[in-house]
């Protein structure tokens, strides 16, 4: 219980630095912008918009989401088809 | 108890919605002459990867939820962004150390290809001119890195956990390799190769050497895990021997 608590304690902690530093003025660039990007214009290119350009409004936030939800879904059946029920279905040999 | 619950936080972490900035080369940085050769170079390994993940599934139909798991696991490891506080960066992992060990190489390749494709199509992240660069250096290198560095691992008698984390820190590490050697080939100019890629790998290590050391503990403790609920799956992927009788 006493383990239980410092870790949901903690959790909070991250989670909500997480949530704070989605703020604008402290969003951390990711490394394509600050690497990729960077070095490409140095060296005379730059990116272009992408083809399907999904980044309008909370579009791409919802997509993320999205796709989150949809990946853990898969992640999860096939985990617990292969460590749980698979694991039940398993002979004595295997 | 505690391993349940640090899944449940993790699966929390990764709900939560960000719109990704990380490492896959952006649309139209590569010109169309690097584009078509990275394109050309990188087909032959994800036709290879098909044709050995049917084979499998044909043989094995349990093949089929593992390729679930992790091909989920690589799409999901490479498009949500991790903040790394010590180079005030967001990046992420690889993940096809894991899927190449568990998987195949080739089968990796695979995976890495249609997550790439569906994050070029659907979350702005890579893009569809830069598909066959960025397969080549998260999906062939990535891949091939990992698992080679896990045989390795494994040749040197080191443990599976070490091993898997020497799988996952390669593969890490040699796809972010690659990114910077495809940008200095493409863009070197009037300078020398090596410089440019000297330039450009040296500015993705404060980010990602962090991350390629959480990638490695997170692939060793899965194939730690594998190995106490289903070492059956470890053996049939010879990542661990049979028993002697």
């Amino acid at each position: 219980m006493k383990r239980f608590i410092v870790l949901l304690f903690f959790s909070l902690v991250v989670l909500a630095t997480v949530a704070l530093a989605e703020e604008p003025q402290a969003k951390w660039p990711g490394v394509d912008e600050a690497v990729v990007e960077k070095y490409a214009r140095e060296l005379g290119r730059e990116a272009c918009d992408p083809y399907i350009n999904t980044d309008q409004g909370d579009l791409l936030l919802f997509l993320f989401a999205l796709s989150g939800a949809v990946g853990g879904f898969i992640m999860g059946y096939c985990w617990h088809k292969v460590f749980v029920a698979g694991k039940l279905s398993r002979t004595p040999e295997e | 108890m505690i391993l349940r619950l640090g899944l449940m936080f993790l699966a929390v972490l990764l709900m939560l919605p960000a719109p990704a900035s990380a490492m896959h080369i952006s649309e139209g940085i590569l010109p169309a002459g690097w584009a078509v050769f990275w394109f050309a170079l990188a087909a032959p390994f994800v036709a290879w990867g098909v044709k050995r993940m049917s084979a499998r599934k044909a043989a094995d139909p349990t093949y089929l939820p593992l390729v679930g798991i992790f091909g989920a696991a690589v799409f999901v490891f490479s498009c949500f962004p991790i903040p790394v506080p010590v180079a005030g960066c967001t990046s992420h992992p690889a993940g096809t150390g894991l899927s190449a060990i568990l998987l195949g190489g080739p089968a990796s390749v695979v995976v890495a290809f249609v997550s790439l494709l569906l994050q070029a199509l659907f979350l702005a992240h890579g893009g569809l001119t830069t598909l066959g660069g960025n397969t080549m250096s998260m999906g062939v290198l990535g891949s091939f890195g990992g698992l080679a560095a896990f045989r390795l691992g494994r040749l040197l008698r080191v443990n599976l956990f070490w091993s898997g984390f020497l799988a996952g820190l390669a593969a890490d590490l040699l796809t972010y390799l690659g990114t910077s050697l495809e940008l200095a080939l493409a863009l070197h100019g009037s300078q020398s190769v090596w410089s440019v890629l000297g330039q450009i790998y040296l500015a993705f290590m404060p980010t990602q050497v962090p991350l390629a050391i959480l990638e490695g503990l997170v692939v060793g403790s899965i194939l730690v895990y594998v190995e106490k609920h289903r070492p059956d799956i470890l053996r049939k992927m010879k990542v661990i021997r049979e028993p002697a009788v």
